[in-house]
């Protein structure tokens, strides 16, 4: 398309006023908070985790989670040297309250902490036929319950299984990675009680943040990078086996 | 013709929320509502704000990198309303044992004992200060069974 002087011009106004949005970007409950400025993800340091579920538990809290459903959960993972392909995975009521002494002490044994992986090319969010749920423009995947459908697309395209559908509201829910809490200048609940420091808030923007040079000097993975979901939650120490 | 597009543009600003489009295909406003949503817990700084005491005792021990929520649960309400809104007492035989009940899961480094060989019953706090919790002046009192610290 030529673009003369005189449709420039025209343009010009528009592209100023787009552009205002996008810089302005300011949730109203949190002033100083530019959104534009963030780009969070999370860092699960898997040989640190003791599977304690304090952050399953935070997570509740913080987020009224109804009981039996959960916005993140730990797994244990049990791989037998004679059966790596195919780890033991149990998640007693998501870890919520522990988990009890594992009676194969053989093998490898270990923890996976759980939780939305706010994908940059999310496919829940893909799937979503009236728009109500997004990435936000600091990376943050969310759900607008008021407009949602409770139509369970976004549950069957998560890959990681992070979805389920609130029976109380009957809309799609999932981890917020606290928003209400990050635009405060607060870490996550569960990051907040994390007593190991297994999982640590990241903001990828923010060059003043550990986690680049925790990236730069560890060998970390994502879950299912096959997927190419752009996930954002990255795990240090994760065994091959962990899906 | 005319009418039937002028009845539409009418139409759709009439059902598509004000804030529909602001910053993608989703109501811009949806962000501001989630970010309002008030909070549970308090957070380790809002804590050790009041409770420097506390604070000086982590400081000798290990438990100095354990939040405060992660025993003593969502604080937030306490932290607005010192006065009236109390935490619970913890019961040291569920918090304790929730990370330091020996499990091949953990890491090999992290404290852990078989509760029930190392307490025999009794209360973690009999012998283990929480907020400092290795036991320096009696020696001859840390049970056998304890693992490997």
């Amino acid at each position: 398309m030529d673009i003369t002087r005189r449709r420039l011009l025209m343009l010009l106004p528009a592209a100023a006023v787009a552009w205002q949005y996008v810089q302005a970007g300011t949730p109203e409950a949190s002033p100083n908070y530019k959104m534009t400025d963030h780009w969070w993800g999370m860092l699960i340091d898997i040989p640190k985790c003791i599977g304690c579920g304090s952050c399953v538990r935070a997570c509740a809290e913080e987020n009224d989670v109804p009981d039996d459903y959960y916005r993140t959960w730990i797994e244990r993972y049990h791989v037998a040297d004679w059966k790596i392909e195919k780890p033991e995975v149990e998640s007693p009521n998501g870890g919520k309250q522990g988990f009890p002494p594992n009676p194969d002490v053989t093998g490898k044994n270990f923890f996976v902490p759980k939780l939305c992986n706010h994908c940059a090319e999310s496919p829940c969010t893909q799937v979503c036929p009236v728009g109500a749920t997004f990435v936000t423009p600091d990376g943050v995947v969310l759900v607008d319950k008021s407009y949602c459908l409770g139509c369970r697309y976004c549950v069957q395209a998560c890959p990681y299984g992070c979805r389920f559908i609130n029976p109380k509201t009957n809309t799609a829910e999932k981890c917020t990675l606290c928003y209400h809490r990050i635009t405060k200048g607060l870490t996550t609940a569960c990051c907040e009680v994390c007593p190991t420091g297994a999982r640590q808030l990241a903001d990828l923007k923010n060059p003043k943040d550990p986690i680049h040079e925790f990236l730069r000097t560890h060998t970390v993975q994502v879950l299912k990078p096959h997927m190419a979901t752009g996930a954002k939650v990255f795990y240090n120490g994760m065994d091959g086996s962990v899906r | 013709m005319a009418i039937a597009l002028i009845a539409f543009v009418a139409l759709r600003a009439m059902v598509v929320p004000h804030s529909f489009g602001q910053y993608g295909h989703y109501r811009g406003a949806a962000i501001a509502e989630i970010a309002a949503r008030p909070i549970a817990h308090a957070g380790h700084d809002a804590c050790e704000a009041c409770h420097t005491d506390v604070v000086d005792q982590k400081k000798l021990g290990r438990h100095i990198v354990v939040p405060c929520e992660a025993c003593h649960g969502a604080q937030a309400k306490h932290a607005d309303d010192p006065a009236s809104v109390k935490p619970p007492k913890l019961d040291t035989a569920i918090v304790c044992a929730r990370c330091h009940e020996a499990n091949s899961a953990k890491p090999k480094a992290f404290p852990q004992v078989v509760t029930a060989d190392h307490a025999q019953g009794i209360a973690c706090d009999t012998c283990h200060q929480p907020h400092r919790p290795k036991i320096e002046d009696t020696p001859a009192a840390k049970p056998a069974t304890e693992a490997k610290k």
